[in-house]
């Protein structure tokens, strides 16, 4: 069924949007209008329609004109020009009271930067929309808490937002756009201000929220990866227009342009994919103290049948790494209260979160242990091994263009 | 080349005020009537309560809002200043200085808000209130004895003009300093105009403008001692008095009690406006 159908949008910056809009109409370009009048094209004619139930990504660089938009859907951007029927209504033409109304309860947005009310707590936050309903308190805080498990912050109710991790935050700017339990949803590149580990996850747990659920999601988001992972549909925009919309697999096969395909060319995995966005957490992490400790991890590794730990001092920056042999060779020399340091195996390089898969591939070959990835400040983020670089080559490559 | 006066300003002032007294006094009246009212209840109420329970409850709000420290300074400044005689007349400059900030804030912050909502009204009101704090407060001083004569209210409206800017102007930046996408997201969960300034807005900019309300009470006490020069009383009087006698004991120790009183409103709003959503 179709749920958002947007014809003929347009969005003009500027005081006579009509003179622009007939100059577009008339071929002239986003910069000639520019040049000309100085005023600022944001949507130039947008066509499509969005299904009920699927998560349509609208992708574009910054400047693309996505974030306005998705802004024209519940217009805190007034839209120029155009319709966009909404459960076929058309909400340009809606009064204000009403699209207060149809604010409250069929639509809801989650933001970059959460923005989420810093003097409210977690239960307050996520129960906001239905505060400004009116709802009584003792139902609008079932259902925010409701909203909150469902994304997996029950117990943290009662803390303030700047008490929460990044992750943790848009989490709560997530409940608070179920708990009105709107049709559609507005992401505008509500998981861009994560870091990598975080917003995989948070994409999973988005695409598992919309597994049994008829609601409408729509995505904006500047990352290709991203559209491709959780977007049931892609429109592209460049300058204000939507060059292109279809499924990934039908963009990636027919781009439409010489822009889309720019897009999609370089979509090699390992030059895409970063150290950091496939690193694992699983290997044991010692963290060292100023006794010796050899026999102390040695122990550990045993116990959980791995070969390798990773050495790191008490703020997680990353020093070394041992293995089963070097610390069995100091035990039986007796060297046990010495510093770990002395059974750090030679010729370790770390690779950096931001290195992409292609970098690091010679070290992850050749090396007997998996590659320890740090950040700027040499803090430790996890290991790459051999095997989950293979599964992440394997599992991409179903994305590429043949 | 300016030896010939062309502009006689002054003249023209003093026809305009004199001309304001003759024919607008009910207007000024009026005006006058809710500060007097306001005036004459604190000042009465102040001077009834035992002084005992004044600084309890002075020491228990500094324990409240801030901690012990504050509490026993507090608890020790008023005291001496009891000590030092001072204890009537601090209390009616308390009570000048409440009925003050009180209508200060009752004004200031309407204003504040719809300033910092406003662009084209913040433009229109920021000359006035830049005249409104620069301006030498001697000088609002002869134009208010002509309106509202000499005493106590006359000394509390022109207080109340020379105090208003700071809560005006911190309200308005603490409206303004709330960040955009707060209120688009407020906006986007349905919220009428009303809604976010009552649920966003205003929360959100309390902490500054409690600040420009301690600013406000500062500014207030300052001026309610210059206010002693028309007649009006509490710890200004023996300050004027010590000054036309040369008394210098008598000054200075006046000029003790407001820094004391000062620095007791000051600590305690300070530490109001400085409890942040952490």
């Amino acid at each position: 069924m179709d749920k958002i159908i947007i014809q003929n949008l347009y969005k003009i910056f500027g005081p006579d949007p009509d003179k622009a809009i007939k100059a577009l109409q008339n071929g002239d370009t986003k910069q000639d209008i520019h040049e000309k009048t100085g005023m600022t094209v944001g949507v130039d004619n947008a066509n499509f329609t969005i299904q009920e139930g699927e998560i349509f990504v609208v992708m574009g660089l910054s400047g693309s004109g996505k974030s306005t938009l998705v802004r024209m859907l519940n217009r805190l951007i007034e839209p120029s020009s155009g319709k966009i029927l909404i459960n076929g209504q058309d909400i340009t033409r809606m009064t204000h009271d009403n699209l207060v109304q149809f604010r409250l309860k069929n639509m809801s947005m989650v933001f970059q930067s959460f923005a989420l009310m810093p003097h409210l707590t977690v239960l307050e936050n996520a129960a906001f929309g239905l505060a400004l309903a009116g709802e009584s308190k003792g139902k609008r805080e079932e259902r925010a808490r409701d909203a909150l498990s469902q994304v997996g912050l029950q117990g943290w109710e009662g803390h303030y937002p700047k008490q929460l991790s990044g992750g943790m935050q848009q989490r709560v700017g997530l409940a608070r756009g179920l708990a009105v339990d709107p049709d559609i949803i507005l992401m505008d590149e509500a998981f861009s201000a994560l870091d990598p580990l975080i917003r995989t996850e948070m994409q999973d747990e988005l695409l598992t929220l919309q597994e049994n659920s008829d609601r409408t999601i729509v995505f904006i988001s500047h990352d290709l990866d991203e559209a491709l992972r959780i977007g049931d549909r892609i429109a592209i925009m460049e300058g204000g227009r939507v060059v292109q919309v279809g499924t990934p697999e039908e963009i990636l096969q027919n781009p439409a342009d010489d822009y889309v395909r720019a897009f999609f060319r370089g979509v090699d995995p390992t030059n895409v994919i970063s150290a950091g966005e496939i690193v694992t957490n699983t290997h044991p992490t010692i963290v060292k103290t100023r006794k010796g400790g050899i026999r102390a991890t040695l122990e550990l590794l045993n116990a959980k049948d791995f070969n390798h730990g990773y050495v790191l001092n008490s703020r997680h920056q990353f020093l070394g790494i041992v293995s089963v042999d070097s610390l069995q060779q100091a035990v039986e020399d007796n060297r046990t209260r010495e510093p770990i340091d002395t059974c750090f195996l030679p010729d370790v390089h770390t690779a950096m979160t931001h290195d992409n898969m292609q970098d690091i591939l010679p070290e992850v070959a050749s090396r007997p242990w998996p590659v320890p990835v740090v950040d700027e400040n040499n803090i430790f983020r996890g290991v790459v091994s051999k095997n989950r670089f293979l599964k992440t080559l394997h599992k991409s490559e179903k994305h590429l263009p043949v | 080349m300016f030896e010939e006066k062309l502009i006689p300003l002054e003249r023209w002032i003093t026809t305009f005020v004199e001309w304001l007294v003759d024919n607008h006094r009910e207007f000024f009246q009026l005006i006058k009537w809710p500060v007097e009212q306001t005036l004459s209840g604190f000042d009465t109420g102040l001077n009834a309560i035992p002084p005992v329970i004044v600084i309890l409850f002075l020491a228990i709000c500094a324990w409240r809002f801030s901690g012990w420290g504050l509490a026993v300074f507090t608890l020790v400044a008023m005291t001496f200043i009891g000590f030092l005689g001072f204890w009537e007349d601090t209390m009616t400059t308390l009570a000048m200085v409440l009925a003050s900030v009180l209508f200060c804030t009752i004004v200031g912050v309407p204003f504040g808000i719809a300033t910092g909502r406003n662009d084209r009204f913040e433009k229109i009101l920021r000359p006035f209130l830049d005249a409104m704090q620069t301006t030498p407060s001697f000088v609002y001083l002869v134009p208010i004895v002509m309106l509202f004569s000499v005493g106590n209210v006359a000394g509390v409206l022109a207080t109340i003009i020379f105090a208003m800017p700071p809560i005006i102007r911190l309200t308005s930046l603490g409206i303004r300093q709330v960040h955009p996408e707060l209120v688009e997201a407020a906006l986007a969960f349905g919220a009428t105009r009303t809604q976010v300034l009552l649920k966003v807005q205003i929360p959100l900019a309390l902490p500054t403008i409690l600040a420009g309300l301690n600013q406000t009470i500062m500014m207030a006490l300052a001026m309610v001692v210059i206010a002693s020069l028309i007649g009006a009383g509490g710890l200004g009087s023996p300050v004027i008095l010590g000054l036309n006698t040369l008394d210098i004991g008598l000054a200075v120790v006046a000029g003790l009690s407001i820094v004391l009183l000062a620095m007791v409103l000051d600590r305690i709003t300070q530490s109001m406006a400085g409890k942040k959503y952490e």
